[in-house]
């Protein structure tokens, strides 16, 4: 199992517990305002919570919070740029999926203020698995995209899952999306998992 | 010294009844800030008395005791001021203590410094050097400070988005606030860093147009007012990279998470 959640609270959520296990893409559904966000938060350590969290068996509170945000990632439903071109907000410039996303190599050079809401996006994607992250979690990561790139997307995840041996958990409310990349789902209702 | 022209309260009352004529004036225009000039006029003729006789007091005494009561009087005034020029400021304990915390760590030790090894005054707690110049870092030390934590908590609650995109790529809290921290430290010591840059071209600064007035040679007037822009500086600087390094603290938790919920709720929400 990679990743093990044992009666995880925050402010408004919980208790709930969840497993993921490598490899898979457990997708996250609920009414809106139901705390998807919240809880995606609260796994990164975003958010102030309580409980039981191991990635890999080793505990959430020995692991330094930069090293576990680094391996458990969070890419919230907007991206934010902070420096002037693409390239700077990279940790590395070894981007290995740019071309699987439909960039080349120059995207690094653009200016952030050209990117199109749809490129934020799916930059904001590349950005993160430069980590490599052990744990995706993504919220609603498709929502500017036509229908092309998100196919794409949710190609690049599943081969980088699988390559990884990673595990993704997703808040989509696209149905024919889940049909294609669930593994299971779970539903967050009236603050807890079912 | 020349002697200086000493000035009756005929003067004094001219330069008042002129103030009440500006006030009278712009009422009459409908501008609307006539009241608060008389009632900002009143208050600095009744601080200033105050202060005047207060200060008389203690010259003639010339004890320890009485300057660090005073100095300790300015200082928490000065804290309280910095809290009021907050919009969304630390909550708690921490609101007023990060403020005043900061500005006696660096105008205390500024001023001690100055009175100790630079003036070298005999005895070094002499109140006629040891208030005015406290006086005038705590005053600017203050509006600094007090620009840099405003900045520094606005724009970590404008920004929350920039900082938490920065903690999630694995930065850790100071990182994530490098820009931030850039932006406050500016915005405290422009003011200052232009008083430099333009004193005795465009201005003339106050202090040194005060001693002139008061009689003393415009060389050792320069001097001092040299001496105290330094100063103000230094305490100015000082004290503003202690408030945004406790203010960064502050901001995040043991588990490097941006904590806006250690700010107090904004006055407009």
């Amino acid at each position: 199992m990679l990743l093990y959640v044992e009666q995880l609270r925050t402010r408004h959520l919980g208790p709930l517990s969840l497993r993921l296990n490598a490899a898979e893409i457990v997708i996250l559904q609920g009414p809106s305002g139901a705390g998807k966000t919240l809880l995606l938060r609260a796994l990164a350590d975003l958010a102030p919570n309580t409980g039981q969290v191991r990635l890999n068996g080793e505990t959430r509170h020995e692991v330094p919070p930069v090293q576990w945000r680094q391996s458990v990632a969070l890419l919230p439903s907007e991206s934010h740029w902070w420096f002037g071109s693409v390239g700077e907000h990279f940790s590395s410039a070894k981007t290995t999926y740019l071309a699987a996303l439909g960039f080349e190599d120059a995207a690094l050079t653009w200016p952030i203020t050209r990117l199109s809401s749809g490129e934020r996006q799916r930059l904001a994607l590349l950005r993160l698995l430069v980590n490599r992250p052990r744990v995706l979690l993504l919220d609603e990561p498709t929502a500017n995209l036509d229908t092309d790139n998100t196919l794409k997307v949710e190609s690049l995840i599943k081969r980088y899952l699988a390559e990884e041996h990673a595990a993704a958990l997703w808040v989509s409310h696209d149905d024919t999306q889940i049909q294609r990349v669930a593994s299971r789902i779970i539903r967050l209702e009236n603050g807890s998992l079912r | 010294m020349n002697e200086a022209i000493s000035m009756s309260a005929f003067d004094l009352g001219l330069a008042a009844a002129l103030v009440m004529l500006l006030a009278l004036l712009t009422q009459g225009l409908g501008l609307g800030i006539g009241k608060s000039m008389v009632i900002a006029a009143l208050r600095a003729l009744i601080q200033l008395s105050l202060v005047g006789l207060a200060l008389k007091f203690v010259f003639t005494r010339s004890d320890p005791l009485w300057v660090a009561a005073i100095a300790l009087v300015m200082v928490l005034i000065a804290g309280r001021e910095v809290i009021a020029r907050q919009e969304r400021r630390f909550a708690g304990p921490w609101g007023y203590g990060l403020g005043t915390l900061s500005l006696f760590a660096s105008s205390f030790v500024v001023t001690l410094v100055t009175l100790l090894v630079i003036i070298d005054a005999k005895p070094w707690y002499e109140p006629r050097y040891a208030i005015p110049l406290l006086g005038m870092i705590l005053g600017n030390t203050m509006t600094g400070i007090a620009l840099a934590l405003d900045n520094l908590t606005q724009l970590a609650c404008q920004q929350r988005g920039v900082i938490e995109a920065r903690l999630m790529l694995g930065q850790d809290g100071r990182t994530a606030l490098s820009q931030l921290r850039r932006q406050s430290l500016h915005s405290a010591m422009i003011p200052i860093i232009n008083a430099m840059a333009a004193a005795g071209v465009v201005s003339l600064p106050g202090m040194m147009t005060g001693q002139i007035l008061a009689g003393q040679a415009p060389l050792e007037a320069v001097k001092y007012q040299i001496l105290v822009l330094f100063l103000i500086t230094l305490a100015t600087g000082c004290g503003t990279l202690i408030a945004i390094w406790l203010g960064e603290k502050r901001l995040f938790d043991e588990r490097q998470r941006l904590r806006l919920d250690h700010l107090a709720s904004s006055p407009s929400d």
